[in-house]
């Protein structure tokens, strides 16, 4: 089945989201639309979906043009959805999900889930999705809820699949196990609208290319075409996708953790007898597969975990013990793993957001009394020193991109004397520009002579900006091992193989 | 330049409260009318029962008005002024309704549901009158140290929930539930006890506070408008000032936004809680002194009324914010002061004023409801204010 926009326009208010965009889908093909945060790429998908109305434009199935007011006129023309947050309840089992909307009544009233099941069975199968219906999807891994929405769609007589930034949630594993799965669909004959700002996964699976900047259409390419080709059309100007790091004399130990082990609130370790040490000027990056213990050990770092054994010497002072507001003020800068649940808080302004930390120290206050205005005035030289872009420091920090908020809090944690930067996952989400300057910043911070520890699942990240890589599995280092390590072997590491 | 403020104020934000309280009026009106058997008896004739019912609203609206705020019939040829006795009625029932309504803000603020206002309302009644008729001090420090007793009693109360929250993870909803019923129980023991029980009566009431111990009237000994009502209104400036200009405030609007990253950028969570809550008690133990000291002067077993209760639709009224606090306990005060004279000057039940009180809580609870009769797109909802203690 073919899907073809033309001229699709949508405004809110002053911003143009979508300025006429013109996009035509083949039968059977995988279409990667490639774009910033923020590009319109969301709310493009939004209007074939029918879940926005555009200002104007036609969109076509196999040539002939459709009205979609709703979802369910889209999935009446075979147009299915993969939200990016998932539309699942978490306390039903998979096939009651798939059947929501679509009940059937058994014997007095009974809900029937034989059909359902069977053919959820059957895509499975087909497809080998390996999803059971009668499992609870809060037990289902992430990767696996997102088959069980594509089986969905697939159910539903999904001709047109969108994926709206489908890789975002997922670990290297299972992103590899969904691009396996596109290109069975394809194969298939289901056609893809891939959403996404990750330039491998684009080249690894798309057919063809659409770059949206600015809600316009700014550029077709084909998959061949070089990283840094893409990431310059959809910036806009030329992009260092590997940053540039010079070498770089490295110093004494600034961290030392030794037999750090932490337990769940049962007494469980998740993290296992960990050592590391990281020195000024150098970054470690600790990688694995989410879930074996980094984010465990990171929280650590700052005392945010409560049932730690162990040593971690910063600069010789034991900080285990410390509360979460010493610790920051030993001279640690942390960026969390989830900015929006731990680094930020949403209904507060910019600036209220960049002093969270130090808002009871001079200049912001003086005994118990604050100061607004040196509040604003300080928050205005972070928006010049960090390029923030924002309206106001006085609008809520719900109003800014996720590059823009890391920004918000790398300009937070970097304001303090610090000696260590400890950064969880500081690129999560973020489009390119941004993820440009998250890794120039940290790159700045160990040439400054700081320590730095890299907490990453990304395997690109990893290699481009470590000094030295430490494997985490199953809450252990399982090695540390230099920077020049292939990304094969590193993948093999983060996966608990270890050969000899 | 940067402005000096860190919060814009919007007149936005009273476009709700306002049309949710038009409309219940308007509810409020047809009750009025259906409940009233001189307009029911028109029911066959649609003219004439619109003008009566007309007739009875007005009627009913005019004596809720006269009843709380200006009746010219209760002017004297000496004094003219008396007319305006109704208001200070109005003063002297928003001031504690003002307290209680900003314990239950602030705590809102930090993201904690006091439904305790009650309970630590009672402690400060409580310590406010023992202090009041049990020692003999100098005028003017007598009541000075009532009620710096009754903030000490129901910070106490109050900070024993943060405390319990911070320490054990109990729910503050549930916790403060339980201590409304221990406050009250432990008031009905104390009346029986010698301490406690007037000389030479038997029912459960105390002795009156000693006149040193009295709060200053306003407006002479015709009006019973006492400083309570000014000592309301500095609270809620000192709640504005706590919340937007201090540290302390900044924390608890940090943990009430976002526990998680409060904590994670170093503020110690169980201190705001046992702080936020203690202070709120204090709020509304201060409530319990000014209730006491200023208009009832001794206790009973039913010393706090509704007080407590009003405090939490109050608070929900007045966004949390201190002033809004301030402006609903005013309106609530009226509709209080000005249930009784409608109730005796037409036969509309005083209960009316109670209908009117909730169908504003709930229309500011749906704010669809208020939105789709006034066709109004743009209004910022903030319904969530009301069920956001509930998942701490």
């Amino acid at each position: 089945m073919s899907l073809e926009l033309r001229g699709i326009t949508k405004s809110f208010g002053a911003l143009v989201a979508n300025d006429g965009i013109d996009l035509r889908v083949e039968t059977g093909e995988i279409h990667a639309i490639l774009g910033e945060n923020g590009a319109g790429k969301s709310t493009l998908m939004n209007i074939v979906y029918g879940l926005v109305a555009p200002d104007s434009g036609h969109i076509l199935v196999n040539d002939v043009e459709k009205v979609i007011k709703e979802p369910s006129d889209a999935l009446a023309s075979g147009i299915g959805m993969v939200h990016q947050h998932f539309m699942l309840v978490p306390v039903f089992t998979v096939a009651e999900n798939i059947v929501l909307g679509h009940e059937k009544s058994g014997f007095a009233g009974r809900l029937d889930l034989n059909d359902v099941r069977a053919r959820i069975k059957e895509v499975s199968d087909r497809f080998n999705f390996d999803v059971n219906p009668d499992d609870l999807i809060e037990g289902l891994p992430v990767g696996v809820q997102q088959r069980v929405e594509i089986i969905r769609a697939l159910i539903y007589d999904a001709k047109v699949l969108i994926l709206d930034e489908p890789t975002a949630v997922l670990t290297p594993q299972e992103t590899d196990d969904l691009l396996k799965i596109m290109k069975e669909l394809k194969n298939q004959g289901t056609s893809i609208i891939f959403i996404t700002h990750k330039l491998r996964e684009v080249k690894a699976v798309a057919d063809r290319i659409t770059i949206i900047r600015r809600g316009k259409v700014v550029g077709n390419a084909s998959p061949d075409a070089s990283q840094d080709e893409l990431a310059s059309l959809m910036v806009g100007r030329p992009v260092e996708l590997v940053p540039k790091k010079n070498p770089h004399p490295i110093g004494s130990a600034i961290l030392a953790v030794k037999d750090l082990t932490i337990r769940d609130i049962t007494g469980r370790p998740l993290v296992n007898k960990v050592n590391f040490d990281v020195k000024a000027g150098e970054v470690l990056a600790i990688a694995g597969v989410q879930g074996n213990g980094q984010s465990e050990v990171a929280r650590a770092m700052v005392n945010l975990e409560s049932h730690v054994e162990g040593s971690i010497v910063l600069d010789g002072k034991e900080i285990i013990g410390l509360s979460v507001r010493d610790s920051l003020r030993e001279g640690i800068a942390f960026v969390p793993e989830s900015r929006e649940l731990d680094g930020l808080i949403a209904s507060m302004s910019i600036a209220e957001n960049l002093i969270l930390d130090l808002h009871d120290m001079p200049p912001y206050a003086k005994g118990i009394q604050m100061s607004p205005a040196t509040v604003l005035s300080e928050a205005e030289k972070r928006k010049v020193e960090f390029d923030i872009r924002l309206q106001s420091v006085q609008d809520p920090i719900s109003s800014l991109s996720g590059g823009n908020k890391q920004k918000v809090v790398l300009a937070r944690e970097l304001s303090r004397p610090v000696k260590m930067l400890v950064a969880s996952q500081p690129t999560r989400g973020l489009d390119v520009g941004s993820i440009e300057f998250v890794h120039k910043r940290i790159l700045d911070e160990r040439d400054a002579g700081r320590a730095v520890i890299l907490f990453s699942t990304e395997l690109d990240e990893v290699l481009a900006l470590a000094d030295r890589i430490a494997v985490m599995y199953r809450g252990e280092i399982l090695a540390i091992v230099p920077a020049g390590v292939s990304a094969q072997e590193l993948g093999l590491l983060m996966a608990g193989v270890v050969h000899a | 330049m940067p402005k000096l403020t860190l919060r814009r104020p919007s007149l936005r934000a009273l476009t709700l409260p306002a049309l949710s309280f038009l409309l219940a009026m308007f509810f409020g009106g047809l009750l009025i009318s259906f409940s009233d058997s001189t307009v029911l008896k028109h029911i066959g004739h649609p003219i004439a029962f619109v003008k009566a019912a007309g007739v009875a609203v007005w009627q009913s609206y005019l004596a809720l008005f006269q009843g709380s705020i200006y009746n010219p019939s209760l002017a004297t040829p000496h004094d003219s002024l008396l007319a305006w006795y109704p208001l200070s009625e109005t003063l002297v029932s928003a001031a504690p309704l003002i307290l209680a309504g900003l314990a239950v803000a602030l705590a809102f603020r930090a993201g904690l549901f006091n439904i305790g206002a009650q309970g630590q309302f009672i402690f400060g009644s409580i310590a406010a009158s023992y202090v009041g008729f049990h020692f003999h001090l100098p005028v003017g420090l007598h009541v000075v140290i009532a009620i710096i007793a009754a903030v000490i009693a129901g910070a106490l109360w109050g900070g024993l929930v943060g405390l319990l929250k911070a320490r054990t993870g109990a729910h503050e909803v549930i916790v403060t539930i339980m201590l409304n019923y221990v406050a009250l129980y432990f008031l009905m023991w104390l009346l029986g006890t010698t301490a406690f029980l007037r000389p030479g009566r038997r029912d459960p009431i105390s002795p009156d506070v000693l006149p040193s111990a009295k709060l200053p009237l306003l407006a002479g000994n015709n009006y019973r408008a006492n400083l309570g009502i000014f000592i309301a209104i500095a609270a809620a400036i000192f709640v504005w000032w706590l919340l937007s200009r201090s540290t302390w405030g900044f924390r608890f609007r940090a943990v009430g936004a976002n526990t998680a990253a409060a904590k994670t950028a170093g503020i110690s969570v169980p201190f705001v809680m046992t702080s936020v809550m203690a202070i709120s008690g204090a709020l509304a133990g201060l409530g319990g002194a000014v209730h006491v000291l200023g208009s009832d002067f001794s206790l009973t077993s039913g010393t706090a009324g509704n007080f407590g209760f009003d405090a939490i639709t109050v608070a929900l009224l007045g966004r949390a914010q201190p002033m809004g606090t301030v402006f609903a306990s005013l309106l609530f005060g009226a509709l209080r002061a000005g249930g009784g004279t409608m109730q005796a000057n037409t036969s509309t039940p005083i209960d009316i004023v109670l209908v009117i009180q909730a169908l504003v809580v709930l229309f500011i609870a749906a704010p669809s409801v208020v939105k789709w009769v006034f066709r109004l797109k743009n209004l910022k909802t903030t319904g969530e204010l009301a069920a956001k203690g509930w998942n701490g």
